[in-house]
């Protein structure tokens, strides 16, 4: 098919989906006026029940925990797609980074961005550790905090060079903090089965409201997805990293 | 008119997007494009569940009973984000692969393989 016949068919579909989605979106009711019971309802009762201030928090790591548990299967799906994708291939070998081309010196990093870089690490890392630890309080949480505790590792990356980021993101770590984020999701799952509820049951003393030890099981899943994330991401950073600094395909110039 | 205005955004970033993909002439941006039409997904889920005058919902400041907005579409779009980028990365990976074995990014030249 052709660039302009391609063109040309989607314009046609999308004159018909557009429509058909407009006329759909006018049965919605009108931007700010919320009519569904759910959010309503949530609002009203969450709190009492979970001793979570995080309402988001305990929808998602509770009232919808196991939903939440397929979206973390995703990610893990994916980021090992990502490295069995990105591994050297049969043809391929690795070379150790050489910041030297044939023709040209890269520059090396400046001292100002390797300073901030490495001040920022520190903080960086205790934000993400917070925004983990207080998901159930504060906005924030495990996906978040993850986030940016694998930012830190692109931190150490930019203020430093590719080999200071493999010694401290070695893929032992990654991997191990992924796949015990992964499990342990399922672990806390199976102490509801074990208390004999059912399976994901918010089981554990819930405490107080407010309190940093309170909402059961919410903080305990925000730390393995936490985990999971912040391994994910830092596993996806060094597999893209490798692909441009180390790995080369024979014949090519590196 | 101001009612509706969100949902006409999300109709058109899910469009845009759609087109961006459809008429693509490199794999990271028509990635990029795919991104932005599920981006249309975020803006639609959030305007259904936002209520003028609410706040987050979350209750650690203020005490509940207070108006806030929906809390279950935002965990949806919450998960929805982090998961995206990651669904994100593999694409790039399959892009990065694929300019591996044929020199090109153009899906117009990347032709099947022949054994």
């Amino acid at each position: 098919m052709s660039p302009r016949l391609r063109r040309r068919v989607f314009l046609a579909a999308a004159a018909v989906a557009g429509a058909l989605l407009l006329w759909g979106l006018t049965g919605l009711p009108d931007y700010g006026v919320y009519v569904g019971p759910y959010g309503d309802v949530l609002n009203q009762v969450a709190v009492a029940e979970r001793k979570a201030t995080n309402v988001v928090a305990s929808v998602t790591f509770d009232y919808r925990g196991v939903d939440t548990m397929g979206e973390e299967y995703i990610l893990f799906a994916a980021v090992l797609g990502v490295a069995i994708l990105l591994r050297a291939q049969r043809d391929e070998h690795e070379e150790p980074p050489d910041e030297d081309a044939a023709d040209r010196r890269a520059p090396g990093t400046s001292n100002a961005v390797r300073v901030v870089g490495l001040a920022l690490v520190g903080p960086v890392v205790l934000y993400g550790l917070y925004l983990v630890a207080h998901g159930h309080l504060t906005p924030g949480g495990g996906f978040q905090g993850g986030v940016v505790l694998a930012t830190a590792a692109l931190l150490v990356y930019l203020s430093g060079e590719y080999v200071t980021l493999r010694r401290v993101s070695p893929e032992l770590v990654t991997d191990l903090a992924e796949s015990t984020g992964a499990a342990g999701y399922v672990a806390i799952g199976l102490l509801g089965v074990a208390a004999g509820a059912t399976f994901l049951t918010n089981v554990l003393p819930l405490g107080q409201p407010g309190a940093l030890l309170s909402a059961g099981t919410i903080p305990l899943i925000n730390m393995a997805i936490g985990l999971e994330v912040a391994g994910g991401f830092m596993l996806l950073i060094s597999e893209f990293l490798e692909q441009t600094l180390v790995i080369r395909r024979p014949g090519e110039v590196t | 008119m101001m009612g509706f205005l969100p949902y006409l955004v999300a109709a058109w970033l899910l469009l845009v997007g759609l087109y961006g993909v459809v008429t693509s002439r490199n794999l990271v941006h028509a990635i990029t494009c795919l991104s932005v039409a599920q981006s249309s997904t975020y803006i639609l889920l959030l305007s259904v569940g936002f209520e003028r005058g609410g706040t987050a919902p979350i209750f650690l400041d203020v005490p509940v009973g207070t108006k806030a907005v929906d809390p279950v579409v935002g965990a949806l779009t919450l998960t929805d984000v982090v998961v995206g980028a990651t669904v994100s990365a593999l694409l790039l990976a399959l892009a990065v692969q694929a300019y591996k074995h044929h020199g090109t990014l153009d899906p117009e030249r990347l032709k099947p393989e022949r054994d």
